[in-house]
């Protein structure tokens, strides 16, 4: 069996997509999810007649980008995810979405659907007199989205946690079929609103494989510009909310009214602070003339020296070094085992980053792209981790922006309209700050989304927030879940 | 301690003077939107279904209206305007505490509302408790809530301030439009907060469903099970919009 290659944001016919055996599709998969440089990108249901079919796309770092491949199953059918705890989330949303029963799933949860009844949702139960529950949630105690957290502890040690999320499903996935139309840029950018340029920039490289748009190199180094603002603001977010939590103020102030300078640039450069209505398929809104990226240039390095003040002060704690060490570990051998990715997963060791794996242009002209990982795979790892990418991300910036004060660069658009091919397949991959966003397009026999599925990080992710606060303090419960900072809504869409 | 005295020096103050004078805004910011009735042809390209992409933009006697509880200030209404009869101001005090408030129309002029609950100047005037709800949304009209918390805005100068009970709010704060997964929670947190207890929508989403408007899975925002007392619009709101909406409903400014 050869799996179809195909390239990061390219397209190919869906008639191309291999049908294969059920038995070499599974060994195939296993292959992958065990492998570092590849690993499970997305797998998803398609009707097929009276039967569907199965497809995995899963990406080949350093190879070529992406491999697909598919198998023909009946509405019942064996479970991957025993063997392969990647596919687990997968073949829930695939039962949850089309009906299909993957038979023997070990942990069949619904994933966006909460039943009628409240507690209808079956919690794995501990038993033993020393076990008690603690649940959190949906509504917690901050200003952040709904999430629901059910804590299994013997005294004050955790010893499972159960995430059930769902509560921000707002239908997207559905509402983008039969797109792409109006509204379908502006569901992107609100799939997940703190990675608003992530993913209308994933959608936007996936509708010009599919309309064979070819964008010039200065407009993805602009796009490639609002991008590394958005990890910037986001990182530095992080790390102050990080600082907050482990009752660190001066960090914590510091970092909230810097992370606003960022949000603040990224709404110079297109009048929105989370880059609404920037990025479009077939080029950008605006362009970047010489005073602007001087203006925008000149503020970040002066917020960099702010930036690095407010973070040494954090790093060089002693107080605060031995809060986040050791706390909330996952091995490498977890995170792989889990397909994990992003900045979470480079923290375990793990080196996944699509800008470095799919050897994006957009950066090589200014910095050389490097997958910064740490070994431990605690808190302070994942701390460490956004720390060193802010360097990469200012280092990038400054030369991207010193060009186009050399260079400015001119907005483009499509104007000739969009007119994605039909009966085929694309994919897409773009590294924002939570890791890589995936996107899948199948167009039906007139250009119209068939299916449209995306994976954001956090999907990949959750559960490894689960298995850090195995057998911790319930009070880490708040730093380890800063550590991560995992998306509610992009996961619910 | 003596580095974190030395950092905090070096920081400097960085409270923003807003109120004091405007919010620094960038000059593409997009804030209510203007229609130049005296251009305005009539010709009705903005209010084809398939611009708008939250169906803001209504026709009435052939002239469109915005409703900006509506509109995630895309622009798409004033490209396709061949007369350009349809710009965006830097008027960011958009907050309303009337829906009709909301929706401008050609040649009007815009003054923004003034409080007229005596019942909420009574109990509230001089602080804000607010206890934020979010059901359904994207997660940014909650990040730049959060944002009037840090020391750029200190919305804590003004009474204003986040709790983490509903037990202790005077105010339901509310983002999103109100997923069908979220609407237990959220009638739970309004009825277990001590009455009177006053309602802000802040996002287009809240008000009105926004881009979502229409999906099996949400609710049309949440009009549809609580009565809000102000309105905020964007997508997401910008800050000072929000608190200078706060701040007005207060009648602090
Ligand atoms: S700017 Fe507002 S009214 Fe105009 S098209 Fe966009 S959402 Fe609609
Ligand atoms: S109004 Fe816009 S920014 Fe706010 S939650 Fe809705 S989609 Fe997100």
């Amino acid at each position: 069996m050869l799996p179809m290659k195909i390239g990061n944001g390219m397209a190919a016919l869906w008639r191309e997509v291999p049908v294969c055996e059920m038995a070499e599709f599974r060994a195939w998969l296993r292959e992958i999810s065990e492998t570092e440089r590849r690993r499970i990108a997305a797998f998803f249901a398609v009707p097929d007649d009276e039967q569907f079919r199965l497809v995995a796309v899963a990406e080949d770092a350093g190879g070529c980008g992406f491999a697909l491949c598919s198998v023909r199953v009946c509405r019942v059918y064996p479970a991957l995810s025993g063997e392969i705890a990647a596919l687990q989330k997968f073949e829930r949303l695939i039962a949850e979405r089309d009906g299909l029963v993957p038979e023997g799933h070990p942990y069949l949860q619904p994933v966006r659907r909460l039943r009628e009844d409240e507690d209808g949702r079956g919690f794995l139960a501990e038993r033993g007199a020393a076990v008690h529950d603690v649940a959190v949630g949906p509504v917690h105690a901050g200003v952040i989205e709904p999430g629901h957290f059910r804590f299994e502890c013997v005294g004050e040690k955790v010893h499972s946690l159960e995430i059930a999320l769902g509560y921000q499903h707002r239908g997207i996935e559905a509402m983008l079929a039969g797109g792409p139309d109006e509204k379908t840029l502006h569901l992107m950018e609100t799939a997940d609103g703190s990675s608003s340029i992530a993913v209308a920039t994933a959608y936007a490289r996936l509708i010009e494989a599919l309309s064979g748009i070819a964008v010039p190199a200065e407009t993805v180094t602009l796009r490639a510009i609002a991008l590394e603002l958005e990890r910037i603001a986001n990182h530095v977010g992080d790390l102050g909310a990080l600082a907050g939590d482990v009752a660190f103020l001066p960090t914590a102030s510091f970092c909230g009214r810097i992370r606003g300078e960022y949000l603040n640039m990224t709404a110079e450069l297109c009048g929105n602070r989370f880059g609404r209505n920037f990025i479009l398929p077939g080029g950008t809104r605006f362009g970047l003339d010489a005073a602007r990226a001087g203006k925008i240039l000149d503020w970040l390095r002066r917020v960099k020296r702010d930036l690095d003040g407010a973070l040494k002060l954090f790093f060089d704690s002693p107080t605060v070094l031995d809060r986040l060490e050791n706390t909330g570990r996952v091995s490498r051998e977890t995170a792989l085992h889990l397909g994990a990715v992003g900045p979470a997963a480079r923290a375990s060791g793990v080196a996944r980053d699509a800008r470095c794996d799919f050897g994006w242009s957009e950066y090589a002209p200014y910095a050389a792209c490097e997958c910064v990982t740490e070994e431990t795979g605690d808190v302070l790892a994942r701390a460490r981790v956004r720390l060193r990418e802010l360097e990469f991300s200012h280092r990038f910036l400054d030369a991207a922006l010193a060009e186009a004060v050399r260079r400015p660069i001119e907005a483009v658009r499509c104007d000739s309209g969009i007119f994605p091919a039909a009966d085929s397949i694309a994919v897409s991959a773009v590294e924002g700050w939570r890791g890589e966003h995936i996107h899948v397009a199948l167009t039906d026999s007139r250009g119209y989304f068939e299916v449209y599925r995306m994976v954001d990080p956090s999907l990949r992710n959750w559960e490894m927030l689960g298995m850090a606060l195995r057998g911790e303090e319930i009070s880490n419960f708040p730093i380890c879940n800063k550590s991560f900072n995992l998306s509610y809504c992009g996961h619910d869409l | 301690m003596l580095k974190a005295l030395k950092g905090r020096f070096e920081q400097g103050f960085r409270t923003g003077k807003f109120p004091d004078a405007p919010p620094m805004l960038s000059d593409r910011f997009p804030g209510r939107p203007v229609l130049e009735a005296a251009r305005c042809t009539g010709c009705g390209a903005c209010m084809r279904t398939e611009v708008c992409p939250s169906g803001a933009v209504a026709g009435k006697d052939g002239r469109p209206e915005i409703d900006t509880g509506k509109c995630i200030f895309c622009g798409a209404c004033a490209e396709i305007c061949p007369e350009k009869a349809i710009g965006f101001s830097q008027e960011y005090r958009m907050a309303a505490m009337t829906r009709r408030a909301l929706v401008v129309r050609p040649g009007e002029p815009y003054i923004p509302e003034r409080p007229t609950n005596r019942e909420f100047l009574r109990f509230c005037g001089r602080s804000l408790k607010i206890r934020q709800v979010s059901a359904g949304g994207c997660g940014a009209c909650e990040l730049d809530f959060n944002v009037l918390g840090t020391l750029a805005w200190d919305m804590g100068r003004f009474g204003i301030q986040i709790v983490a009970s509903p037990r202790h709010a005077d105010c339901i704060l509310v983002t999103g439009p109100v997923s069908r997964n979220m609407l237990v929670a959220l009638k739970k947190t309004y009825d277990a907060a001590p009455r009177p207890v006053w309602v802000i929508a802040s996002g287009a989403c809240a008000i009105s469903g926004g881009l979502y408007a229409g999906s099996p899975e949400c609710l049309g925002g949440v009009e549809e099970i609580l009565k809000p007392d102000l309105y905020v619009p964007g997508c997401p709101p910008h800050p000072a919009t929000l608190l200078e909406g706060m701040l007005r409903l207060m009648n602090r400014r």
